[in-house]
């Protein structure tokens, strides 16, 4: 993997809307951006509604994203070409999200909708109508998420990094501050954990910083290249953020998401906190 | 949940008791600015969360007493302005010149 094969350009994008085969995608969690003016062409995932379980606190099984990206009309062989707002924090989750039942080619708009906008590119109101699909997906690739027993008895041993703001590592807020801080979770963070938020990979514009900015960052930090790591956040989107850079961008070996995150690992009884 | 809530409106259902909402507008040759970027920063310049503003300008975070620093990023330009921050509300706005 290299920058080239994940991430494209808000040119290449205005370039290739509507290209045969490729299929742009928004992911929100609030879909009023997408219904306020999209990519001509592209479809949209609401991280909420579409890929969580209506129920349970997890994922939306094999066989109901295989009918989810029927219904989008993205089939096996296209390329997906993920955008989103928040900095691309729910179009990230989305790519963590597809790599982990197996699409094979993804891609994400470097800045996403946000430098989208700010380009002043051009944003469209119509329907988007995609014929439906036989999508089939594979068994989750577990080697790209972590669950809570692994993050715990990871502690000390291998990189955990925490990608909330300074203030939410420390305990101060319990949440990224555009929300209520009524949390039922402690503060804190895992101990040994780094603080390394994600916003120092990214641009003010919403792009990722160079392979050697990015490079630097983590080595300035103390990411050790010899052990598996884990990165989490509150919820597991600004997490995946960071997964991709360091797992696609990066090109880093064993690199895990815990989307469990903070209002997981914060509420369970007796595990350790450092604050 | 992390996703952005809509901007500006009621603080019903809002607890000022204990919630430091900063909140304000941005303007740009005497109109609000919709859609622009805003986003705070903590006592040590460091992002800690960012919002778009509402159809009237508005933007609104809820941080914690303390030192913070407001950004916006628009189309038509950009401006920046600190605030110090107590329990309760906290109300501002952001002129791009």
């Amino acid at each position: 993997m290299s920058r080239s094969d994940v991430l494209v350009t808000a040119d290449w994008a205005q370039e290739h809307l509507g290209d045969p085969g490729i299929v742009f995608v928004e992911v929100d969690e609030d879909t009023s951006a997408y219904d306020g003016g999209h990519l001509e062409g592209a479809v949209k995932l609401d991280w909420k509604t579409d890929l969580q379980d209506p129920l349970r606190r997890d994922f939306v099984g094999r066989e109901a994203f295989e009918a989810l990206l029927s219904s989008r009309g993205i089939g096996n062989d296209d390329t997906v070409v993920l955008y989103g707002g928040n900095n691309n924090w729910f179009a990230a989750y989305a790519y963590w999200y597809f790599k982990l039942y197996g699409h094979r080619d993804v891609k994400l708009i470097d800045g996403g909708r946000k430098k989208w906008e700010l380009d002043g590119r051009p944003l469209s109101k119509d329907t988007v109508e995609r014929p439906a699909t036989t999508y089939r997906a594979s068994e989750p690739d577990l080697s790209i998420r972590a669950f809570r027993d692994e993050v715990v008895s990871s502690i000390g041993s291998k990189n955990i990094i925490d990608v909330r703001s300074p203030d939410e590592f420390s305990g101060k807020i319990l949440a990224p501050a555009h929300l209520p801080q009524e949390q039922a979770q402690k503060g804190g963070h895992v101990p040994t954990a780094m603080n390394i938020p994600w916003s120092k990979a990214a641009n003010e514009d919403g792009t990722f910083k160079s392979d050697d900015d990015l490079a630097k960052l983590y080595a300035e930090q103390g990411y050790d290249e010899s052990k598996p790591t884990i990165a989490y956040c509150r919820i597991g989107e600004r997490s995946s953020h960071t997964w991709f850079v360091l797992r696609e961008l990066l090109g880093k070996s064993d690199v895990k998401n815990y989307d469990g995150s903070w209002v997981e690992y914060g509420s369970l009884v007796g595990v350790p906190i450092e604050k | 949940m992390c996703g952005a809530p809509k901007q500006g409106g009621s603080l019903a259902g809002v607890d000022l008791s204990t919630q430091t909402v900063i909140q304000g507008s941005v303007w740009h040759d005497g109109t609000p600015v919709a859609g622009a970027y805003v986003r705070l920063l903590d006592a040590t310049d460091e992002f800690t969360a960012e919002v778009v503003t509402s159809p009237e300008g508005e933007f609104r975070f809820f941080a914690a007493p303390g030192h913070w620093t407001l950004r916006t990023l628009a189309p038509v330009g950009r401006a920046e302005r600190a605030i110090d921050a107590e329990v309760g509300l906290n109300e501002t706005t952001l002129a791009i010149d």
